[in-house]
């Protein structure tokens, strides 16, 4: 019999029961909740006479609608106000852990849920929060749910599903200096299409993957959501073990070396076998930018706009027609020559430290070029904001004229104060570029952070492989 | 939840790919803590000229007349018909209420993303899944015949078109069976309490620092 892929492994350990069609109740140990898709849960928890099953399980936090600005005065959208305050209110009375938006702890819920070690190898993670994706990077099975899911996982600590296909995304070879893991998750998106995964879960590896840092890996599952699978994985090894040393939620030491040698299980095993495999060269992918309203519209940042004339089916063509209208640009304009009008750094894809090391290096001593009305960093969490104001980035981002905020998804889905206007321009390090997803009539390109800062600094993209600074 | 059995239903067709969860809801309509009324905010951003916010009073709107759900032709449309990858983008259920509130009983296309497919059962909306080049005559059909209907029998499994072709569609067997009798799955699951404590007992011991 062929060997167990990592996703088979995660699958099985957590089948409670099996139905003759498949459908398996699977037993979920981690339950991240936030202000959005959690207040029609509970409620109906209420209504329908149920507890929780478990609380222990559940970690909560408010990171969508919360200002990235001075917090004492607390969010002035009274409808803001009333989402977080719900959440404040069932935490409360059901006694579930949560960090309130002054809490030091506080931060995006994908940020968060690895910081802390509330995420854990083995793990099945869910979050009524489709980037719960993220969480596959260390080795967890860990997937978005809707509101109903959320409230059957809060009712019975379970879920019932069904298995998904095995994919492989293999990134073979070395990355050359100035790609980075948002690129590679971009190329791939780009080969295989929004659809591309799915109904699949995809295991990501190859040498390019196994070299990344585990917020490079954190980037690149984040993103399996928009290739179309629901989960992205990425085998454990040392580099995720030694993450978890000293974490506070992650096993004690008495607890810690059983806890490591079953981490060190969970990876595919050498015959296993994938339904599909994709392969990419990463020596041949270059820093990527989007230039329409789905993640797959994607090129080089060496590339053009393309000609929807060359598209291969009428639907596809129209599809571009209708992205190009929509960002305003005219096919086989050099993506250098796309000039922008904001800059967002941020988002559960880029706000990790590393993210805002990288992007602070093509800053350092530069200034944001006129045309930029504004250019934002938004750390993911109060524990990352602290780390780089020590290390004295916020310093390098303001002399620069970046404005350093508070953390929260901010930009990314503009739901709080923080938005494009219409006809604006953004170089984006978030992961969606769909209509208006940063503001109504705003017009985003996802990009590394790296890229997002060089760009700032010049008004227009840059390829960073062309300037002295190097990552 | 609500039941789905026979569906008889006028169709408006809309001819894209790729529909995500942010134009079928748009965010800035999220902030709210109840399940119903997104249905006049129902692909917000296409279907109105004016900017949306939660709140507003729907007479002083602007409809945009382009969009194919303001046309007269299509108005109490039960079933939409969409090409592929509908519903991509974030897992907001708020999508399926917003179109079940505005009185869609199913979204035909020829693939569904995962979150949103899943979410449907939950609120008695049908998914149907049709290959694309039976979605793709269907939205001819709709766009040439005013007052197009289909109807769609999940005991069945089949999409009846006016001229009765019968098109067969696939469905879990098990979802089937919730939506037809309109079954509360924590219900379902909860009469397996006894399975979980035991499967929780086992993990326990087997990886403690799970359950600290
Ligand atoms: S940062 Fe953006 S993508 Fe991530 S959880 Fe927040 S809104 Fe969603």
């Amino acid at each position: 019999m062929a060997g167990k892929t990592l996703y088979d492994k995660l699958w099985d350990s957590h089948i409670v029961r099996q139905q003759d069609d498949g459908t398996v109740l699977l037993y979920i140990d981690r339950h991240l909740v936030h202000e959005v898709t959690s207040p029609q849960a509970f409620e109906g928890l209420a209504i329908a006479g149920r507890k929780p099953w478990r609380t222990s399980s559940m970690l909560a936090v408010a990171d969508h609608n919360v200002p990235t600005t001075a917090r004492e005065a607390g969010i002035s959208d009274p409808v803001s106000r009333l989402q977080v305050d719900t959440l404040d209110n069932n935490c409360d009375s059901h006694g579930i852990v949560e960090f309130k938006m002054n809490d030091a702890r506080q931060g995006i819920v994908h940020v968060i849920g690895p910081e802390q070690g509330a995420t854990l190898p083995g793990m099945t993670v869910v979050c009524g929060d489709s980037h719960t994706s993220t969480h596959g990077a260390f080795g967890a099975l860990a997937f978005g749910i809707g509101t109903s899911e959320v409230e059957h996982v809060m009712a019975t600590q379970c879920l019932l599903q069904k298995k998904s296909r095995n994919m492989l995304v293999r990134v073979n070879g070395e990355v050359s200096p100035g790609t980075t893991a948002k690129d590679l998750v971009l190329a791939i998106i780009g080969k295989i299409g929004t659809a591309g995964g799915n109904g699949c879960t995809i295991e990501f590896g190859g040498d390019a993957i196994r070299a990344l840092s585990m917020e490079g890996r954190m980037s690149v599952c984040n993103m399996s959501i928009e290739a179309g699978a629901r989960a992205g994985l990425v085998a454990v090894d040392e580099t995720t073990i030694e993450y978890f040393k000293g974490r506070p939620f992650a096993p004690s030491k008495e607890q810690w070396e059983q806890a490591a040698a079953y981490w060190r299980t969970l990876r595919s095993d050498d015959d296993a076998v994938f339904d599909s495999v994709v392969e990419l060269d990463a020596a041949s992918i270059a820093p990527q930018v989007t230039w329409g309203t789905s993640p797959e519209m994607v090129t080089s940042v060496k590339g053009a706009v393309p000609d929807p004339a060359t598209a291969d089916t009428e639907v596809r063509k129209e599809g571009m027609e209708r992205a190009l209208e929509y960002m305003d640009l005219k096919p086989n304009t050099p993506i250098t020559d796309i000039k922008l009008d904001r800059v967002f750094i941020g988002s559960c894809t880029n706000s990790r430290i590393e993210d805002l090391r990288a992007a602070a290096a093509m800053v350092s001593n530069r200034q944001v070029a006129d045309n930029v009305k504004q250019a934002l960093v938004v750390p993911g969490s109060g524990l990352v904001k602290k780390q780089a104001e020590e290390e004295g980035l916020d310093q390098v981002f303001r002399n620069a004229g970046f404005e350093w905020r508070e953390p929260g998804c901010s930009m990314c889905l503009a739901m709080n104060a923080d938005r494009l206007a219409p006809g604006e321009r953004c170089a984006s390090t978030s992961n969606r570029n769909f209509e208006g997803r940063q503001g109504q009539g705003g017009r985003t390109h996802l990009v590394s952070p790296a890229m997002a800062a060089a760009a700032a600094v010049a008004g227009h993209f840059v390829d960073i492989r062309d300037l002295e600074v190097r990552l | 939840m609500k039941s789905f059995t026979v569906l008889d239903g006028l169709v408006a067709p809309m001819d894209r790919a790729n529909v995500d969860t942010d134009a079928i809801i748009p965010k800035q309509f999220l902030k709210s803590i109840k399940r119903s009324g997104f249905g006049v905010n129902l692909f917000d951003s296409w279907r109105y000229l004016d900017p949306g916010e939660p709140g507003q009073a729907i007479d002083s709107r602007q409809p945009n007349p382009e969009f194919i759900l303001n046309q007269p032709r299509y108005a109490g449309a039960q079933i939409l018909l969409a090409r592929e990858n509908f519903g991509c983008g974030s897992s907001r259920e708020h999508a399926v209420w917003a179109l079940d509130d505005y009185g869609f009983r199913s979204v035909i296309s020829s693939s569904f993303a995962d979150i949103f497919f899943n979410n449907s059962f939950k609120s008695g909306l049908l998914p149907v899944v049709l290959s694309k080049d039976i979605v793709a005559r269907l939205i001819a059909a709709c766009e040439q015949n005013e007052g197009y209907r289909l109807t769609i029998d999940l005991a069945k499994q089949v999409v009846i078109t006016p001229d009765n072709e019968q098109i067969t569609f696939e469905v879990d067997e098990f979802r089937k069976h919730c939506l037809l009798e309109g079954l509360d799955d924590i219900g379902l699951t909860l009469a397996h309490a006894d399975e979980i404590r035991h499967y929780e007992e086992r993990r326990r011991s087997e990886v403690p620092w799970q359950f600290n």
